[in-house]
Formats: structure tokens, C-alpha cells, sequence
């Protein structure tokens, strides 16, 4: 690892202000990618901005309607939350899949869609359950927050303050993790939401999306057998030593089959 | 550079780390503390797993700086004298390990799993070790050696 200037933010002013003031700073918050991304010396900042210690950022409750994930929540604090697991138990579910107990206990809920890996756990919750992402300065939807391939709605130097998700009527969360990693080769959440049912996909394409096949098919028929049929396109997905793209769309459905059962 | 304080099994420690400094490195490097190990140096093997405030983490993938203020248990602070933890004890009793390199992690990751679930199935076990690689392939003593454990730690 390349050294680097060492920032503790105290506040997210003080956060931002410590950002803008350095050459090339990126903001750590749990650093469960940050971290290995330096020591294979894939990334050289100037500055590293330590968010850890904003305490004001973690904290899960429920707003009227909605389930509110401050973003340097941990990964176990969501899997553990008894708000969480009687609100979305399929969002605390999603939470204990990710990595392992270690990681869990250090991962961020806002570092991972900062991060927007295409094999996250959690863009496919964010998604599916069209929820809304707070940052420092505006709100931005679901739909319009996850861009690309490791790449986000997020201008230079925002920061994601929290993660507000409208409490369904009932979500699932199932996948094919990969031995190794525990990423998702390919991870479905469907939601059946007040704006009708919608599934998002992760670890199978560039970038978490939506299926409007199947969405149209839950919206007359909310059960497994309504998806079964639906076949993906194999035409852009990822293809590595793990999986080839046709293997990846044969495991959406298979994934989005298994999240409906366990949506019940 | 940093200058960072902590409490590492129940000393007061303090140090001076450049920013890229691991928690591990503090640990080994400065304070002689090799019972924490580095395997894999990647997030995946569990042999760096310390306790951070009680909570099981992988020290290779912390900055010291990150830790600053914080509660720290290694391995070397888990027995009380000549008295082991009761997790160590189990996993000697058992013959938890082969070569050994793992052990210093998988006896704490194993600590932390029990405090969050004292009442795990084999399968908690082996699901809460994902964390954790033996290349030895030792797990089956380690498991059985977990379980054992978390009856005498509840006792």
C-alpha cells in the first residue's frame, strides 16, 4: 500500500471540508473494499478521509412508512436489528449473506453503494424496494442512483447520509453466492411495493437492474410459477472463470423463483 | 503521522503509525504481539481476527489509525495466567489445529460467534467460520471444538 495522508473527519463538514482541501482524498467508511483496493495499489490518493467515527451517521428507525439506514450502519447491525427484521426481514436477511461475520461487523451499508460493486448485495434491496437515497446535499431516487459498472449518482466529494426504504408488502432476497467470495454470482430481490412488484437484479451484468418480464408477470400473479417462464437474455451479462453469461441468466430466474417462495 | 492510543489486552498502548499503518502491523510490528497473525493479507483466511471494541474483525484490513481509542483483545489476552480462555482449552482439548497458523484467529472469531449466539447448531458453526480458512482442513475438530466451548462458556 502506497502511504497516504490519514484524515479522521469529526463531523460531515469537516468530513467534506478535509475532501475538497486534498489533492485526490477518497472517503473510507467501513474501507472493506478501500482497503484491499490500496494494498493491491489499484488506487494512490493523496488523503484518506476516515468517516468511521461519525457516530451521527449510524442508527436504524422507522419514519412513518419507511425504514431508515443511517449509512455507516454496519451489515451486522442491519442483519441484527429487530426493526429491520420485523419491518424487511428480507433486507436483514440480505445482510447476513454478505461476506462473513468479520466483514459484517465492519461494512457499511452507505460504503457499499458509494461503491456500487456489479456483484454487491445490497443495490439489488435499494432497488427492488425503490428506495431513496439521502446524501449531504440532495435525495436521489433508486431508479436514478446506480449509473454503471462502480459508478453512482454521486457528484465528486458527495456524501450518502442515509438510505430510506418504503416498507413493502413483502420482499425476498435469494442467492447463488460464489464459494469463495461469498459474492453473489447472481442475487435477486423482488419486492411486492405500493407501486407494484419489482425485481433487481445483482453480480449477473454491469451494474444492479430491473426485469420488467417478470415485474409484468407478479404484477397479475405474485408467485414463483409466474416468473418461471420468464427467460433473460444472456446479450451483455458478465462472464468470468465463475460463470458464463448463459449460466448467469439461467440463474436469474432460478434466483427470482426461490426470492418469490421466500416472500411467501 | 498519527499519533494513536489504545487499550490492547487491558494496556494502555500508545504509538506513533504512518497513515497506511494495518491495526495488524501496530500490533506485531510494534508492540511484539505476534500471536495475530497474517495469512492471506487479502480479507479472506481470518488468521489477523482480533477483538475491536468486542467486536471480531480482521486486523489486516483496519488501519491502526482507524482504531484509535479503541478496545483491543488479541489472542495473547484471552488467558487469565496459566489458565486458558475456555475456548482455547477447547480447542486443545480437541485438537483443534494441526499446524496452528489459523488457530490465533479461529479462536477468535470463535469467541465472537458465541457471544452473538450461545446457542449455535454444527451448521451456525460452520456458517459463522466462512471467515475463517484452515488449510489443514481441520474443521471438523475445530467445530467440535466450538460447540464444546460454548456449552462451558454458558456454564
Amino acid at each position: 500500500m502506497y502511504d497516504f495522508n490519514y484524515q479522521r473527519a469529526s463531523s460531515l463538514d469537516d468530513a467534506k471540508s478535509k475532501f475538497s482541501g486534498a489533492d485526490d482524498a477518497r472517503y473510507m467508511a467501513g474501507g472493506m473494499t478501500l482497503l484491499p483496493v490500496l494494498k493491491q495499489r489499484l488506487d494512490q490518493p493523496s488523503d484518506v478521509v476516515d468517516l468511521g467515527f461519525l457516530d451521527d451517521l449510524k442508527g436504524i428507525s422507522e419514519d412513518g412508512g419507511n425504514l431508515v439506514i443511517k449509512a455507516m450502519s454496519v451489515h451486522h447491525a442491519v442483519n441484527t436489528s429487530d426493526t429491520v427484521k420485523s419491518k424487511i426481514p428480507a433486507l436483514a436477511h440480505l445482510a447476513g449473506t454478505i461476506g462473513d461475520p468479520m466483514v459484517r461487523n465492519r461494512g457499511t451499508i452507505g460504503g457499499s453503494l458509494a461503491n456500487n460493486d456489479p456483484a454487491a448485495s445490497y443495490p439489488s434491496a435499494v432497488l427492488a424496494l425503490n428506495a431513496t437515497v439521502h446524501t449531504d446535499s440532495r435525495t436521489i431516487a433508486a431508479d436514478d442512483f446506480f449509473t454503471g459498472m462502480f459508478d453512482t449518482a454521486l457528484n465528486e466529494g458527495e456524501l450518502i447520509t442515509s438510505v430510506s426504504f418504503p416498507i413493502p408488502e413483502k420482499a425476498g432476497y435469494c442467492h447463488f453466492p460464489n464459494p469463495a467470495s461469498r459474492y453473489p454470482i447472481v442475487g435477486v430481490f423482488v419486492a411486492k411495493t405500493a407501486d407494484g412488484p419489482r425485481v433487481a437484479v445483482t453480480g449477473a451484468g454491469a451494474c444492479v437492474f430491473r426485469v420488467p418480464e417478470m415485474e409484468q408477470a407478479l404484477a397479475s400473479n405474485w408467485s414463483a410459477d409466474a416468473v418461471a417462464n420468464v427467460k433473460c437474455s444472456a446479450d451483455g451479462l458478465n462472464e468470468d472463470i465463475h460463470a458464463s453469461p448463459e449460466y448467469r441468466a439461467h440463474l436469474i430466474t432460478v434466483m427470482a423463483k426461490r426470492a418469490i417462495e421466500a416472500a411467501g | 503521522m498519527p499519533q494513536i492510543r489504545m487499550t490492547v489486552n487491558g494496556k494502555e498502548v500508545s504509538g506513533e503509525v504512518e497513515g497506511r499503518t494495518l491495526l495488524v502491523q501496530f500490533l506485531r510490528d510494534h508492540l511484539g504481539l505476534t500471536g495475530t497473525h497474517v495469512g492471506c493479507d487479502t480479507t479472506q483466511c481470518g488468521a489477523c481476527t482480533v477483538h475491536v471494541n468486542g467486536r471480531a474483525m480482521k486486523s489486516c484490513t483496519l488501519l491502526a489509525a482507524h482504531a484509535d481509542g479503541a478496545d483491543v483483545t488479541t489472542i495473547e489476552g484471552l488467558a487469565d495466567g496459566d489458565t486458558l480462555h475456555p475456548m482455547q482449552e477447547a480447542f486443545r482439548e480437541h485438537h483443534a489445529l494441526q499446524c496452528g497458523f489459523c488457530t490465533p484467529g479461529m479462536v477468535m472469531s470463535a469467541i465472537g460467534l458465541v457471544k452473538d449466539n450461545p446457542k449455535m447448531s454444527e451448521k451456525d458453526v460452520r456458517h459463522g467460520l466462512e471467515g475463517n480458512i484452515c488449510r489443514c482442513t481441520g474443521y471438523h475438530n475445530i467445530v467440535e471444538a466450538i460447540l464444546d466451548a460454548q456449552t462451558k462458556m454458558g456454564a
